[in-house]
């Protein structure tokens, strides 16, 4: 269907009409056309919707148009007890749950004071599951990649090797995704018994999984020739745009701040950080799968850690007044309970009982201030600005979400080039939509 | 709504229990006995660690107050001065906060005068440090000089606080809604727009709306 309009024609797509639309376009003379991408497109990742000005196959203009997915996750928190926003904030980012609780918990503890006081076990599993979560989230990175570019073979790959990563998250917390594992003051449950040995199995298979992931793209003609010098930008590009994670690490700066800032004791742990000199595409899929290479092995010190120094210790703040029980069993009802900390507030103690159901109820009390306490997630900084009033429930959380800011790079990444390589450079943001609208 | 909102910061204030029980008609600990710490609204020098390297180095008359709490430095900027101290921030070599994380935006209704808050984090890469910069503005004249021009990043993220708590950037390019759609009415982040919701029936009882339920602040 085609209409006159002040800016020009304007063709319609209902679908099945493709073949009339390239006639009536092959019949104009207009060179200019301005095409609408999304926001339902497969290769925009989610609700991203692009709105492209072609000159011929040349894009000359890109916008990015977002907020389809915007759920008003900040402003519900401030309706909810600081133990109840973890459960929202981990729907953010939803291929990467775990850092969004952790950078959370990690401002909400700062608040309370209470940093030197997490257990060293709560803190090692933290690093074990962010870990586990970046591999799953590079893996969901690069296999899409390779679809987007015509590859399936890569994500049927990445798929079967993330659902081994899922199926541990989901031994440990009980859920694949939006875990709500990670609480103010520890985790919300210590890691079950076989746990160890499902982590184990991983990491004797996933180094080949890897290897193979590699042979199958790194030196691909097709692969390279539709990554290498595409969608370029350079340190000063990610530096006035904050762009941050694996593109400014393929920019060449070893910026990450697991190393330059270290939170959760990352100090303590033994990596190398990725980098890549291309600032492309090609390179910002080299440093994603160094990254899963170099995650693998924090995973077996933190296993090993966990299963030796560290083992029996306590996985919650010792303080009443913040931690909940977290030695869990699983009861008859597939729910986890702990049976100690029932037979104690229900039979022996009337203010144990007041107690327990004052903190679930109402929630502990944050003194005032504001915390930020950035980690790097697989798509760059992610931080949580956290406002307390000194009451029970959050006054203001702001989430800054890579995702959000990577996503202004797209007109410099797109602009000059061909339309194909739109989908390669948004591709290699790697955006997830939960995280940009929120 | 209103309860929930914090008060002036100066007088510490102990809460009273969940069933309005003061003194010691608390048995649990969690209501009366807790006193909040009071934010401080400034900070004595010397602020330790690098912030004193910080506050010397940028000397600007434009830096209303310094705080420092929980180990983290805070700038409060008057809103004329921003744009020249977000400049001098990023390019003084003994400063060089080369990258910005973004804004974020906090409203504090019961702050007669600097209602609205743009709050800015920094980072710099050289010298491995952080700042946040605060700007207030008054919820009758809603308007922060646009850092875009500093900060290209800040493009997006500006629009997202305009969006959420209408405060207005001048000097933005294109202060648009980002978020919400275009036609939307209201700010919907400020503490003076409801949550909304409708009650849930489970089982017969009836749940109230989140915004409706029993606050124990």
């Amino acid at each position: 269907m085609t209409q006159e309009a002040t800016e020009g024609k304007v063709y319609d797509v209902a679908g099945q009409d493709w073949d009339k639309l390239t006639e009536a376009v092959a019949e104009s003379s207009e060179e200019r056309l301005v095409i609408n991408m999304g926001p339902q497109h497969p290769s925009t990742h989610g609700v991203l919707r692009l709105v492209l000005t072609l000159d011929g196959e040349t894009v000359t203009e890109a916008r990015t148009v977002i907020g389809y997915l915007h759920t008003g996750i900040e402003k519900n928190l401030e309706y909810r007890t600081w133990t109840q926003g973890v459960t929202f904030v981990t729907r953010m980012d939803y291929l990467s749950p775990i850092f969004n609780e952790t950078t959370y918990c990690l401002g909400v503890e700062r608040l309370l004071g209470i940093e030197d006081r997490i257990p060293d076990r709560a803190q090692a599993i933290r690093v074990l599951t962010m870990e586990l979560t970046r591999i799953s989230s590079h893996l969901m990175a690069i296999c899409t990649y390779g679809m987007e570019l015509g590859a399936t073979t890569p994500f049927l790959y990445g798929l079967r090797e993330r659902e081994m990563v899922l199926d541990i998250m989901e031994y440990i917390t009980g859920l694949r995704m939006n875990m709500a594992y990670i609480r103010p003051g520890g985790v919300s449950v210590d890691l079950p018994a076989g746990a160890v040995d499902k982590i184990g199995e991983l990491l004797k298979v996933m180094p080949e999984r890897i290897k193979d992931m590699r042979k199958i793209l790194d030196a691909n003609p097709v692969y390279t020739r539709r990554t290498k010098d595409i969608a370029y930008l350079d340190l000063t590009g990610c530096m006035a745009l904050g762009i941050t994670g694996p593109v400014l690490k393929a920019a060449g700066l070893p910026w990450d701040l697991r190393k330059s800032q270290p939170y959760c004791g990352y100090e303590t742990y033994d990596f190398e950080i990725a980098t890549q000199q291309t600032c492309d595409v090609y390179g910002r899929y080299q440093v994603r799968v160094s990254e899963m290479e170099e995650s693998l092995k924090l995973i077996e010190q933190a296993l090993d850690r966990l299963t030796g120094p560290l083992k029996n210790q306590p996985v919650m703040i010792e303080d009443k007044k913040i931690g909940w029980p977290a030695q869990l069993a699983l009861g008859p009802d597939g729910l986890g309970n702990s049976p100690a900390h029932i037979a104690h507030i229900m039979s022996s103690s009337m203010e144990a009982l007041i107690h327990h159901f004052k903190l679930v109820t109402e929630g502990f009390r944050v003194p005032a201030g504001q915390a930020y306490v950035p980690v790097e997630s697989p798509r760059g900084e992610l931080g949580a600005h956290v406002v307390s009033d000194g009451g029970t429930r959050p006054f203001r959380v702001h989430f800054r979400d890579p995702s959000f800011t990577n996503l202004q790079a797209v007109p410099a990444m797109c602009e000059g080039g061909y339309i194909a390589d739109v989908i390669s450079a948004v591709a290699s943001l790697d955006p997830v939509m939960g995280g940009v609208d929120r | 709504m209103s309860d929930n909102l914090p008060e002036v910061p100066e007088q510490p204030i102990a809460r009273t229990g969940m069933f309005g029980a003061s003194g010691t008609g608390d048995t649990s600990g969690y209501g009366g006995l807790v006193v909040r710490r009071p934010v401080p609204v400034s900070s004595p020098r010397p602020y330790g660690s690098y912030f004193d390297e910080i506050v010397d180095g940028l000397d600007h008359e434009g830096v209303e107050r310094v705080v420092v709490d929980r180990g983290e430095l805070t700038l409060h900027v008057a809103r004329e001065h921003l744009v020249e101290i977000m400049k001098k921030l990023r390019d003084d070599p003994a400063l060089r906060f080369e990258l910005s994380l973004g804004v974020s935006g906090v409203h504090y209704p019961h702050e007669t005068g600097s209602e609205l808050r743009a709050v800015y984090h920094l980072c710099s890469i050289t010298h491995n440090r952080r700042v946040r910069v605060e700007c207030a503005t008054p919820d009758t004249d809603r308007h922060i000089p646009s850092t875009v021009s500093v900060y290209p990043t800040h493009n997006w993220h500006e629009r997202e606080t305009y969006d959420f708590f209408g405060i207005i950037f001048d000097g933005h390019p294109a202060l648009t809604r980002i978020e919400m759609p275009d036609d939307w009415e209201g700010h919907p982040q400020r503490k003076d727009y409801p949550l909304g919701g409708i009650p849930v029936e489970y089982r017969g009882a009836e749940i109230p709306a989140p915004d409706q339920r029993r606050s124990y602040a």
